[in-house]
């Protein structure tokens, strides 16, 4: 009897490698990131693509007010493809600005609230203690009320303006970034190669960025993921109340706002459009979070 | 369990006291309520008299204290707008509020357990996948959203239900409810459903989740293998069995509907308080806006501290791992 012992390398795909491989097995899933790519660069190009500068008063012309989509413009043969609204302002060229403050307003405070709960999970775990017990009194505190709640009060207090609801929005998100970091560090911190390091003497703030955080990652990009859709909905919401934007940088909520008092009279396609865009970002987001969540968690894994 | 149950009031109480000093300390920042109020061409004289009849020249913390103890004799302020005290005010509109909040807790427990069981029946079928995939769309698209397009398909296209207000109402209990008259009801249908939506696509979600798990069990595989019928497998073993997270979400969703009210009110102009609310954030009638918060504040807290002891009498366990903690 001999033992078999292969000479072929066995490959081991890098996880980098697994997660794309495994994502691109639901067709689903990819249509929402071809989407929402697509969504992305529509905002990121939106002065350069745009039809007309929505904000430029010398291009609008009010005697083109409210025209339904398909309609031109008199003078110039303009096609409106989606229509104007009570100003003469080109929908589809609206609703690509639009875009852009709604998606700068989300990624921004994505940004600072991953940033800001991750250091603060991260220490909470590492160090424990009265740190951890005071953070996690702060964020269950915070969590028993609901985020639109504590947004519309922040916002009610500060005044409208896009960095003021980047801030509601960075101080609503935080919690979740922090408690789901903290879950995962907690169970890591156990583990021998966080001993390992300490026996090195690695200063504190290493072993937490470069041994601690990057094995809790996984959890924290699928909330990243649910809370970036959450975060476009609930700007979307503050603006539409309006306590969010300001009139003159409209998010799409901004625009659904406007349009609203126009609806009942069957001016639908002011509303309408900007919420279209809205929803079809927001589910191709969902779409990409939901199958990431399925790759990386590890259960589900063989 | 009494230290459990002191130690929870104690957490309540902090949290209502971090919320008044958070809402108060805020609130002094809005900007100047006299400008706004006092007609511009009103003497320094006139100025100064209605700065002091509100109370706003005094130093923060004078005005903090006074509000602090006259909050708590159930005086909140007089709102600058209506000249009448705010708490009064809200709690004119608060059975308004109450009401859409119950009927769409109804709503979506009474059409979210049902389906739920049904898609966690038949994980793959065609019914099952299609509950689903509406439960995503339900919880992800955003509130006001949904409430336009509820408008625009029933209200303006279809002419079947009207588009806002409360409609017709009947006193009840010393309420004045819409949903007895007929008017009212149909008043009532849109916004219910959609503040239901949210929560109907949680329940959705968490029963099929429940279910999938509870039929995996051998009392489920007992009772089949006795030959009982399918229907009282799912009524009596399966439906007990998911009911307890059931109940605790409802329980905690209740107080977070009376804040997703706010949109709904608003979208469908229902006199409800969170409309309020919304007036009163712009007209900056800051004793209105205090109110509404602390009261709101108020009642989140007592739900969640009642669910919470609630479920430590029914689970001992919850119970002793926080008097360890």
């Amino acid at each position: 009897m001999t033992l078999s012992t292969s000479n072929t390398p066995v490959r081991i795909d890098s996880p980098g490698r697994r997660i794309v491989k495994q994502f691109i097995e639901d067709p689903v899933a990819v249509v929402g990131l071809v989407l929402f790519v697509l969504v992305a660069l529509i905002a990121v190009a939106a002065p350069w693509i745009a039809p007309q500068n929505p904000y430029d008063l010398a291009q609008l012309d009010i005697m083109d007010s409210s025209l339904a989509p398909g309609e031109s413009n008199f003078m110039t043969g303009q096609i409106y493809w989606l229509g104007t609204d009570q100003q003469g302002r080109d929908m589809l060229s609206a609703i690509m600005y639009g875009l852009r403050i709604s998606l700068l307003v989300a990624s921004i405070s994505l940004g600072l609230a991953i940033t800001i709960g991750t250091i603060v999970g991260v220490a909470a775990a590492y160090f424990g203690g009265r740190l951890d017990s005071f953070v996690m009194r702060v964020v269950d505190l915070q969590l028993s009320f609901p985020a639109i709640l504590i947004a519309l009060i922040l916002l009610a207090l500060l005044g409208r303006g896009v960095d003021k609801v980047i801030l509601a929005l960075v101080i609503v998100q935080w919690a979740y970034y922090a408690r789901t970091v903290r879950s995962s560090a907690i169970v890591e911190r156990r583990k021998d190669y966080i001993d390992a390091a300490r026996c090195l003497a690695l200063s504190d703030r290493r072993i937490m960025f470069r041994h601690l955080l990057p094995n809790c990652l996984p959890p924290l990009i699928v909330v990243a993921t649910v809370q970036i859709a959450q975060a476009i909905a609930l700007e979307a919401t503050l603006s539409f109340l309006g306590v969010g934007v300001p009139i003159t940088e409209p998010s799409l909520g901004l625009l659904i706002a406007n349009g609203y008092d126009y609806l009942l009279s069957g001016v639908y396609w002011i509303s309408l459009f900007p919420g279209i865009a809205l929803v079809v970002t927001i589910v191709a987001i969902n779409l990409v979070g939901d199958r990431l969540r399925d790759v990386l968690n590890p259960r589900l894994q063989k | 369990m009494i230290v459990y149950l002191v130690r929870r009031l104690g957490q309540s109480i902090l949290a209502i006291i971090a919320m008044a000093v958070l809402v108060f300390a805020g609130v002094y920042f809005i900007g100047n309520p006299v400008d706004v109020l006092i007609n511009p061409e009103a003497t320094q004289a006139e100025i100064l008299a209605t700065t002091q009849r509100l109370g706003l020249d005094k130093p923060l913390y004078e005005q903090f204290g006074i509000f602090i103890w006259n909050a708590l004799h159930g005086d909140l302020g007089t709102s600058f707008v209506y000249g009448r005290p705010a708490l009064e005010i809200i709690l004119e509109r608060l059975p308004a509020t109450m009401e859409l909040a119950v009927v769409a807790l109804i709503l979506s427990v009474g059409i979210g357990i049902p389906l739920g069981i049904w898609a966690g029946l038949r994980p793959n079928s065609l019914s099952g996948k299609t509950i689903m995939g509406g439960s995503i769309l339900g919880f992800s698209l955003p509130n006001f959203w949904q409430g336009m397009l509820l408008i625009l398909i029933f209200a303006v296209l279809l002419g079947w239900l009207p588009a806002g207000g409360r409609g017709e109402t009947r006193a009840f209990l010393g309420m004045q409810v819409s949903f007895l008259t007929w008017d009212g009801l149909s008043h009532l249908l849109l916004p219910a459903i959609n503040l239901a939506l949210f929560k109907m696509s949680l329940i959705i979600r968490l029963t099929r989740a429940n279910t999938r798990e509870v039929c995996l069990q051998d009392y489920v595989k007992f009772a089949r293998a006795k030959g009982l019928a399918g229907r009282r497998i799912v009524l009596v073993h399966v439906l007990k069995n998911i009911m307890i997270p059931v109940v605790t979400i409802i329980g905690l969703e209740l107080g977070s509907m009376i804040a997703f009210a706010i949109v709904t009110e608003t979208v469908f102009a229902w006199p409800g308080m969170g409309k309020l609310l919304i007036d009163s954030i712009n007209l900056l009638d800051r004793p209105v806006i205090v109110a509404y918060l602390m009261l709101t504040v108020l009642i989140i807290v007592s739900i969640n501290l009642m669910v919470d002891v609630i479920y430590s009498l029914l689970d001992p366990r919850i119970r002793l791992s926080e008097m360890k903690g």
